[in-house]
């Protein structure tokens, strides 16, 4: 099977610290992939240089192995399906919960389109579904800004997802939230993947373990290694790396 | 070759000029993030002070000793600068850290009432301050004149720099400054008090403007607009030279300074306003940031 | 809804029946506000709505103006060199002043020079993510460098003096009252259609983009939108609607002069914003005819009064009215509807406090 997004040595340097040093990775179609490792492992950056945040110095973005996006503006990635939801809840506070969806909708984003677009009865049918799906029917009419923490989460991934993306980028989606909030994230999320393929950076190991199947573990910017969550558990050097030297550990 | 010389000696001086109404600016804009409209106008203060002083001087000081009504006067000014921009922040502009356009706004209207306070008391047309004696004539070398006006500016310029620079580096006090522009919360966790910081920083930005203003007095006449009249460009200034960078701002008044005079020289006062605006423009196209700049990770 | 709507109207209709119950004197001030009104709502868009705060659009009206009066002058001069000219010693017309000869291509230039230079400018900082207070300053610098052109260009645009001395426009005599009411009347419908197409544009799906720029720029990226483009257009279109209200305004008032693009006339457009409401584009209307009341009421008797007022409006707005006086409007309605909700209790209480 064809990758459908592949970094291929990724170098991004800040005032000369080299947060990526040469980052390969594949994610293929439908794939729900973890991005794990300790704090300034590059994660983060990955994503940012994927969706066109961070421009890298160096490397190459491929999306479906033809075109690479390394170069584009975030919104002519976000265009060729490539969607990223913040760590912190970025959702247009004085929007609805609906017009925040509106937005969101996978349309004509030109000025002289989204000037003349009228919501059509198939808009507000998908909006309502998604409405449903991340539980916020009841709050459509209220102001983003009022929503509690986890609401406003699942409305960003609404939002993303409204957007019909190929790959989905989350940076630590269930950060902050309550034991509930988190199980019915990680069902969401497992649905998700049925459409596309989502690359997630997360830190809960419990979440991880009980939603990946393929995690890859960064370090110091680099990849360090990939695989299954029980296959990772068993790497020596992942072991060292979170836990120091497992000799001189125990 | 002396053309050369007068030339260039201009532009350092323009320059310098542009820094030390820069320097203040650096502190209150580029390190506090605060637009302070009002700026222009403790300029003007300062200017006015160093009036008032040489009045009192040539009423109630022996005439021997009024040539050094100016030493007096250099740091009275930097006080009543000081003054007035830490009544400012403490009015105001500590209500308004989170709506940096509005205390654009805000400091603005402050702007205009403290103008025509001037005029009401000092009256609308400008007042000449004559410049104290040793200040008069100036260096001949090689057929071109450097008048001891503009080199006294210079030097003060120099000096201002050099203080500020050593005060944010080397004192405790400059490091709090420091720490809290960089990272207000971290630093009150820290048991830094940002409120006083925030008040010294505002205070010692406005005290610069107060002995630029100071240093205006020299060069002629001075009014209640004298402070609008630079203020435009010692803003261009700090964004040329990157938010929050001191170099960047020393670069970034010499650049203009050099650019402005350069092209008066070719084309006239009114060409060069163009000129120069035309050159931050493009220079903002390449480095949008400013010349020194750094990165953040923060979304907005 | 409905309410609103209708009180619209209502006040559409007051300000066309003007001439009937209004001096001529009255007429022609209100006449000289509702061009500033339009400036206003051009404002509104940009700041209240997108979050763009520009000091320049002094420059905007002013260049409106300004295409507006070279060809009036040329009418006036009647085929001979404007008076200004031949004062300061041209021989010849510029060519740049000579397609101004025709009333057509001038009053379209009132309104394209205006959007074409504020979308140039808006093009060249939004494209780099200049943004906020940082775009604001460079729009003051553009007035300081269009003020000192202009002043300095003497024998092409009339120096400090500016424009003025105009006898007709298209044939019809200036100084004629029904000219003049005709005019106004204009202004009132060309008002109204402004109002009605902003109103229009804030309530579409484009709308909803350029609050959630002024929200989240970034955000929108990632939403797939180029805020650089929603950005470079609505502020070419305040610039347009700043160049009509200068066409407008100096076919009223009879003179353009560079201290009215100045620096101060451009930042009291933003306080006209302000007082009546950033975010309301009735109140930016509303703002503008308060405030140059109370300028023209102020300004006759005491000058120095009025710039100390100026000065005390701009902090007080932003201290306790950031929502200008349809904000303290709403929210004053919102409370009494909320007292009125509570029903008995209320009404009790204050029949027990009277």
């Amino acid at each position: 099977m064809q990758p459908i997004l592949s970094c291929r040595d990724v170098k991004v340097s800040f005032n000369g610290f080299q947060a990526l040093q040469g980052v390969d990775l594949a994610v293929y179609p439908q794939e729900v992939r973890f991005l794990i490792g300790p704090n300034g492992a590059g994660k983060t950056t990955l994503l940012d240089v994927i969706c066109g945040k961070t421009k890298a110095s160096g490397g190459e973005v491929v999306y479906r192995e033809t075109e690479n996006i390394r170069k584009l503006q975030e919104h002519e990635i976000v265009r060729l399906g490539i969607t990223r939801k913040f760590q912190a809840p970025s959702v247009f506070t004085n929007l609805t919960v609906l017009e925040n969806l509106e937005l969101s909708l996978k349309q004509k984003r030109s000025l002289w389109a989204v000037m003349r677009a009228k919501l059509t009865k198939e808009d507000e049918e998908k909006m309502d579904a998604m409405l449903h799906r991340i539980g916020l029917t009841e709050q459509r009419h209220q102001p983003a800004g009022i929503l509690a923490h986890g609401q406003k989460q699942w409305l960003e991934i609404g939002m993303q997802l409204m957007q019909e993306p190929e790959i989905l980028l989350l940076d630590e989606p269930i950060a902050g939230m309550s034991e509930t909030e988190r199980y019915k994230t990680g069902e969401l999320i497992h649905g998700i993947s049925k459409t596309c393929a989502i690359l997630i950076v997360e830190h809960d190991m419990e979440f991880v373990r009980n939603f990946s199947k393929q995690v890859t573990v960064m370090h110091e910017g680099r990849v360090l290694c990939e695989g299954t969550m029980a296959e990772i558990q068993q790497n020596e050097q992942v072991a060292e790396v979170y836990l120091g030297r497992r000799d001189s550990a125990c | 070759m002396a053309v050369v010389a007068t030339q260039l000696f201009n532009g350092i001086s323009l320059g310098s000029i542009l820094l030390l109404i820069a320097l203040g600016l650096a502190i209150t804009f580029g390190l506090m993030n605060v637009i302070n409209m009002a700026h222009g106008e403790f300029i003007m203060a300062g200017a006015y002070t160093t009036y008032v002083v040489q009045q009192a001087f040539s009423h109630y000081v022996p005439a021997a000793l009024f040539n050094y009504y100016y030493i007096a006067a250099i740091p009275l000014s930097f006080l009543i600068g000081a003054l007035l921009g830490f009544v400012l922040e403490k009015t105001l502009i500590r209500f308004l850290y989170h709506r940096p356009l509005d205390s654009l706004l805000a400091t603005w209207g402050v702007s205009l009432i403290l103008q025509q306070m001037a005029r009401s008391i000092f009256g609308a047309p400008n007042v000449a301050v004559t410049a104290p004696a040793w200040l008069d004539g100036g260096l001949t070398i090689a057929g071109a004149v450097f008048p001891y006006k503009r080199l006294f500016i210079i030097a003060l310029a120099v000096i201002c720099m050099v203080a500020l620079y050593l005060y944010l580096d080397k004192t405790a006090a400059g490091r709090k400054m420091r720490a809290v522009t960089m990272n207000r919360s971290m630093a009150s966790s820290l048991g830094v008090s940002t409120q006083k910081v925030d008040a010294a920083a505002f205070a010692i930005g406005s005290g610069l403007a107060g002995i630029a203003g100071c240093a205006l007095t020299v060069l002629g006449p001075i009014g209640s607009t004298i402070g609008t009249y630079y203020i435009v460009d010692a803003f261009m200034i700090v964004i040329l030279g990157g938010i929050g960078s001191l170099a960047g701002t020393v670069f970034g008044a010499l650049s203009i300074g050099m650019l402005g005079t350069v092209a008066e020289f070719w084309t006239g006062a009114s060409m060069a306003k163009v000129i120069v605006f035309a050159a931050i423009v493009a220079f903002l196209q390449f480095k949008p940031a400013g010349l020194l700049s750094a990165r953040t990770r923060s979304l907005e | 809804m409905d309410k609103k709507k209708l009180g619209y109207w209502l006040f559409f209709i007051a300000l066309f029946l003007g001439p009937l119950y209004l001096t001529e004197f009255r007429l022609a001030l209100l006449g000289k506000f509702l061009c500033f009104a339009l400036v206003a709502l051009g404002i509104c868009l940009i700041w209240g709505y997108t979050g763009i705060l520009s000091l320049g659009h002094g420059v905007y009206f002013g260049l409106g103006a300004y295409c507006t009066a070279m060809y009036l002058k040329l009418e006036a001069a009647g085929g001979t060199l404007p008076d200004f000219m031949e004062w300061s010693g041209v021989t010849a017309l510029p060519a740049f002043w000579q397609p101004f000869s025709n009333p057509v291509f001038a009053l379209s230039a009132s309104l394209l020079i205006p959007a074409l230079l504020a979308a140039m400018l808006g093009f060249l900082t939004f494209k780099n993510r200049i943004k906020g207070v940082y775009f604001s300053l460079i729009s003051q610098a553009v007035v300081v460098v269009f003020v000192t052109l202009f002043v300095a260009k003497q024998d092409w645009t009339g120096g400090t003096n500016g424009l003025t001395n105009f006898t007709t426009f298209l044939g019809f005599s200036l100084a004629s009252p029904l000219v003049q009411i005709v005019l106004y009347l204009m202004t009132v419908l060309i008002l109204g259609a402004s109002f009605t197409l902003a109103a229009a544009l804030t309530k579409s799906r484009a709308g909803r983009v350029l609050s959630a720029v002024r929200d989240g720029e970034n955000r929108v990226r990632f939403l797939g939108f180029n805020p650089t483009s929603y950005k470079v257009f609505v502020y070419s279109l305040s610039a347009a609607l700043a160049g009509l209200a200068g066409t407008l305004f100096v076919l009223q008032v009879g003179l353009i002069s560079p201290a009215m693009m100045g620096i101060i006339p451009s930042i009291e457009m933003v306080l006209w914003v302000a007082v009546g409401g950033r975010y309301s584009l009735i109140g930016a209307v509303l703002g503008a005819i308060v405030v140059n009341s109370a300028k023209s009421f102020f300004s006759e008797s005491y000058p120095d009064i009025w710039s100390i007022f100026l000065g005390l409006l701009f902090i007080i707005v932003v201290m306790f009215l950031p929502n200008g006086i349809v904000g303290a409007v709403n929210s004053w309605n919102e409370k009494r509807v909320k007292s009125k909700r509570k029903g008995g209790t209320a009404d009790a209480a204050d029949s027990v406090v009277s």
